[in-house]
């Protein structure tokens, strides 16, 4: 069961750093719009796991996208700070009931589903475009940015996570 | 010394987060100055293999195009050779040879980011080392600026730390090609031409002669419109670049046989000034 678990996570990783740079880092709809989906693997994580194992394996998540599109180490922070704040969204999001044991993504109801996905594109892509562009004089870009790209990167998260999602409840 | 540790131990995830976050705002910041970090780039080995291979499988999509867009190169260049030859007949030694071009395939492109960088698929086995101009049948394209055994990456033009001395083709006059409007990848800036200069509009701009990267007169665009700058002495000029940036395939390196020279007499002449 552990085994099945750590690799369904280390294919989720590899695949996602993939699909990522592969695929959607050229996708450049519009011009500029490029879906970080990357994210989604902080979504499907495990939620009983130990925490510094999860920050240490976000950082290499974002470290490994950021080596492939030559983007310094922004994706890197921007993934280890939601990665350091998915238990405060989860507890605002779901309550106290995700602190049980039974708790189960897919026994939350589609909103809160939504909402939690919602929230770490939001403040991801909102430390992400901040380093990216790094001055204020442009905060309407960034706020620009994170509003389109947010809602690209979350129309596809959603997609993703409705086609991938697991069938065993 | 047992509430210090107390102390580390509630904390730690907390302290992890701080030390992870230090690590990758030094890897972002110091590379904010001129040279994009050494570690973090996808020259290196696994990033520049899996690029080269799934340029393999894109690159028949655009085979046609690529062809057609060869043999428009070569009857242009046919066409000046033969004008040449039949006016004076040259002669290549290699005495005067100025410029070694080694040719290349783009096999990642960005243009969507503030700093922008093309990944090709040659490398220090081909001889290629930093600041060397990259180009391609329609003009210029960026500076190498990492490299590794088989890849290296290219710093755009499309890059906010990108700064390029152009001229303006039939006056001569010289200033500096930036990228300041980030999210239009058509149109870079030229700044640092005095306001007494006659502009019009669709002039082409051209690589200036002051670079020890580029030869002088490879075309980069065409002037698309010019407002005077806040200092109302200069013009601030947006630029409509010949290359189409989303459309890169084989590109051509530079590789400036005097740089060495020309750099070693200019450290000189400045260490002699001080």
């Amino acid at each position: 069961m552990i085994n099945s678990n750590t690799f369904l996570i280390a294919l989720r990783f590899i695949l996602l750093v993939l699909v990522q740079v592969l695929v959607f880092n050229k996708l450049n709809f519009f011009g500029y719009i490029n879906p970080l989906i990357y994210i989604l693997f902080l979504y499907w994580y495990p939620i009983k796991q130990n925490r510094t194992t999860f920050i240490i394996l976000c950082f290499f998540l974002g470290l490994s996208v950021d080596i492939f599109s030559d983007t310094l180490a922004i994706n890197t922070a921007a993934t280890i700070t939601i990665a350091y704040l998915r238990p405060t969204i989860m507890r605002f999001v779901f309550g106290v009931n995700y602190e049980f044991q039974s708790f189960k993504l897919n026994n939350s109801t589609k909103a809160q589903q939504f909402t939690f996905l919602a929230l770490l594109i939001i403040i991801h892509h909102l430390v992400y475009f901040t380093l990216e562009i790094f001055s204020f004089s442009n905060s309407l870009l960034i706020l620009q940015k994170t509003v389109i790209i947010g809602i690209s990167t979350l129309i596809l998260g959603i997609l993703f996570s409705t086609l991938f999602s697991s069938k065993k409840e | 010394m047992q509430q210090i540790i107390n102390f580390l131990i509630r904390y730690k995830i907390f302290l992890l987060y701080l030390f992870l976050l230090l690590i990758s705002l030094v890897f972002t910041f110091q590379s904010h100055s001129y040279h994009q970090s050494k570690f973090l780039n996808s020259s290196n080995y696994i990033s520049g293999s899996i690029y080269a291979f799934s340029d393999k499988i894109t690159s028949y999509f655009g085979l046609r195009e690529e062809n057609k867009r060869l043999v428009e190169e070569n009857k242009r260049l046919i066409d000046k050779l033969f004008n040449n030859v039949l006016l004076s007949p040259s002669r290549i030694d290699s005495t005067s040879v100025n410029y070694e071009i080694i040719r290349g395939r783009v096999i990642n492109n960005s243009y969507a980011d503030q700093r922008n960088y093309i990944t090709i698929n040659k490398g220090e086995n081909d001889s290629i080392t930093q600041d060397m101009g990259v180009i391609t049948d329609k003009g210029i394209l960026g500076i190498v600026e990492n490299t590794s055994n088989s890849f290296s990456t290219v710093q755009s033009i499309l890059s906010e730390k990108s700064n390029i001395n152009a001229k303006i083709k039939n006056s001569n006059h010289f200033g500096s090609l930036v990228w300041k409007n980030s999210t239009d990848y058509k149109v870079v800036q030229l700044i640092d031409i005095p306001r007494l200069v006659p502009l019009t509009i669709g002039d082409t701009i051209v690589t200036g002669a002051m670079s020890s990267i580029f030869p002088e007169n490879i075309p980069i665009g065409t002037i698309k419109s010019f407002d005077l700058d806040n200092s109302k002495s200069f013009y601030f000029i947006n630029v409509e670049l010949f290359n189409d940036m989303t459309n890169i395939g084989n590109v051509y390196i530079i590789k400036n046989l005097n740089r060495k020279e020309v750099l070693e007499l200019e450290a000189e002449t400045e260490a002699n000034d001080q």
